[in-house]
């Protein structure tokens, strides 16, 4: 067996240390990869497909069309991209401002706030490299990393053996987790799993600030003050602490303060230092948010006019085709169709849609122009953002005559 | 895991020692043991009105087929390749420390027990696993590490 590495880019892991069996220019064999990446792998080398009006057409009328569509357009949105390369999203950010569009990905409904206070230097933060070498401390918060990212806690947060944790995890290492249910991650911390009703995650972090100060803690559901301060004494015992924040957490407050300040009576009261890591799920999410974040000073939800850029909620995906403020859309690697509330994903259909997608989604059923692209990371190579920030170089592991996202858009360019 | 008892229920109970038992009760607890199987009673098989607790009872010790010499058994419809259990394993990380033993992947596969094949768990080298050989002792460490419950001994 060759040692020959790829890169898996099936979630925001982007773990690199995969080994691949090739026969006949498809993947037959993934080593090291979990569930999802397999999946994600053996998706590839399907026929490129160009539609129009749900009929195949060839590449250059699809292009046409679709360039057609979107110069007619007066505010077109442009939309998705958490599954492209940084080239790709480079690109797309290029288009909106030529097309004087309104940009955003699924990050405004996912986990954009905490990455935005992440690149304004809000909380500390560190890589995951970090974390398997240093941490002693993790805590999964609103998370379930053995779901979401399989070998999040097999790869970097718990198990592994690191430079200063050569001892395992077993007596070198605690897993905490706060979350709603008992989740797979949740057993995994066994007796360091805290349940907290629906929407209690504020108080519980209130509560825990007081047990960190000395006072006692309370909440209004009761929740058994012993057992926070069991909590708070572990963190304060930490030397190198970190908090995975996940869309649970996120969704439950109604904004980042509680855990500014969290993060702020950690890293006073504590040993050593704690840091925040956001639990990423597409794979270059962070990537967008980075890239946007460079050019615009915005993570997320822009609307591009004569060289200037309007920022805030108005202009998210969700927003913007509630109040049909938006008369086309260039849908990358995203299926709003599936993944939006009904009442305002039936927005899109009045309006001319583009897909670029490797896959066969609702949204591409739906779009007036689908462009089947070849899977990123699979069928094209390119860089992207890890969760942690770090960038990650990639190739491709098999050939296809399908476009990558960047090719696509790169003919999009040329054609407006 | 059910117990003797409930197996004794499913049984014909005439204690008709066909089986080599000199009683039902006697080859329940020895199907416990996994000393017989239930093929070992003939009238089980035999008698079509004991069909359905034949099957019962066969499907009760399903999963000890494809166990390993060390009784060590995935269930590969559950496992999703997390690699817990590849990281965790003792022996894995005394022959593969900076592979394996660090999060990485592999780099002496042949020395290792677990490894991740597909996205599925796959058991190897079973002899150097700690719960087999003349100083075995009762090494959990795949199993408390499995999110799904998808590793067993039996």
């Amino acid at each position: 067996m060759e040692k020959d590495y790829y890169v898996c880019t099936g979630c925001g892991l982007l773990c690199d240390d995969i080994e691949v069996e090739l026969e006949k220019n498809a993947v037959n064999k993934v080593y090291t990869a979990c569930r999802v990446g397999v999946a994600h792998m053996k998706e590839g080398s399907r026929d490129s497909a160009f539609l129009v009006d749900g009929k195949p057409a060839d590449e250059a009328a699809a292009i046409k069309e679709a360039a057609l569509i979107l110069k007619n357009a007066k505010n077109p949105l442009v939309f998705g991209l958490g599954t492209s390369t940084n080239e790709a999203q480079k690109l797309a950010i290029e288009l909106a401002k030529k097309l004087s569009a309104t940009l955003d990905d699924t990050s405004s409904f996912c986990l954009g706030p905490v990455v935005e206070a992440l690149l304004q230097e809000k909380f500390k933060t560190c890589t995951l490299d970090d974390i398997r070498h240093k941490a002693d401390v993790a805590i999964f918060w609103g998370a379930d990393p053995s779901d979401s990212h399989p070998r999040h806690l097999s790869k970097f947060s718990y198990f592994p053996r690191g430079q200063e944790k050569q001892r395992g995890w077993e007596e070198e290492r605690t897993a905490i987790c706060v979350d709603i249910r008992k989740s797979h991650t949740a057993k995994i911390c066994g007796n360091y799993f805290f349940q907290v009703p629906q929407g209690g995650d504020a108080e519980f972090i209130e509560a825990l600030i007081a047990g960190l100060s000395g006072k006692i803690p309370k909440t209004s559901y009761n929740y058994p003050p012993k057992k926070l301060l069991e909590l708070a004494n572990i963190l304060k015992g930490a030397k190198f602490g970190t908090i995975f924040v996940g869309l649970g957490l996120l969704y439950s407050l109604e904004d980042l303060g509680p855990l500014v300040r969290l993060l702020e009576t950690l890293n006073e009261k504590a040993k050593g230092s704690f840091h925040l890591v956001p639990m990423v799920g597409h794979y270059n999410m962070r990537g967008f948010n980075e890239n946007l974040f460079a050019e615009t000073g915005y993570v997320n939800s822009v609307k591009f006019e004569e060289g200037a850029v309007k920022h805030g909620p108005e202009y998210s995906v969700v927003e913007a085709l509630k109040a049909k403020a938006v008369d086309a859309a260039l849908i990358i690697g995203s299926d709003p169709l599936s993944s939006l509330p009904r009442s305002i994903a039936k927005n899109l259909l009045e309006i001319p849609i583009i897909t670029v997608d490797p896959c066969e989604t609702l949204t591409s059923r739906k779009a007036k122009v689908a462009i089947r692209s070849g899977v990123s990371g699979v069928e094209s190579g390119g860089s992207a953002t890890r969760m942690d920030g770090v960038e990650v170089s990639f190739k491709p592991i098999v050939e296809t005559n399908r476009p990558s996202d960047e090719e696509v858009l790169k003919k999009l360019m040329e054609a407006l | 895991m059910t117990n003797a008892m409930e197996i004794y229920q499913m049984l014909p109970k005439t204690n008709c020692k066909k089986c080599g038992k000199t009683s039902c009760m006697a080859f329940a607890v020895a199907l416990m043991a996994r000393e017989l199987t239930a093929d070992d009673c003939p009238p089980l098989i035999e008698e079509s009105k004991y069909k359905e607790n034949y099957e019962k009872i066969s499907g009760l010790f399903k999963t000890s087929e494809g166990a390993t010499e060390t009784g060590l058994i995935v269930h590969e419809d559950l496992c999703f390749g997390c690699g817990n259990c590849v990281v965790a394993c003792p022996v894995n990380v005394a022959n593969d420390p900076y592979g394996v033993g660090s999060g990485k992947a592999p780099s002496k596969t042949e020395k290792l027990i677990l490894i991740i094949e597909d996205g599925i768990v796959k058991a190897q080298n079973v002899g150097e696993c700690r719960r087999f050989g003349k100083n075995k002792i009762l090494c959990n460490g795949c199993i408390v590490t499995c999110p799904v419950e998808a590793i067993e001994f039996v």
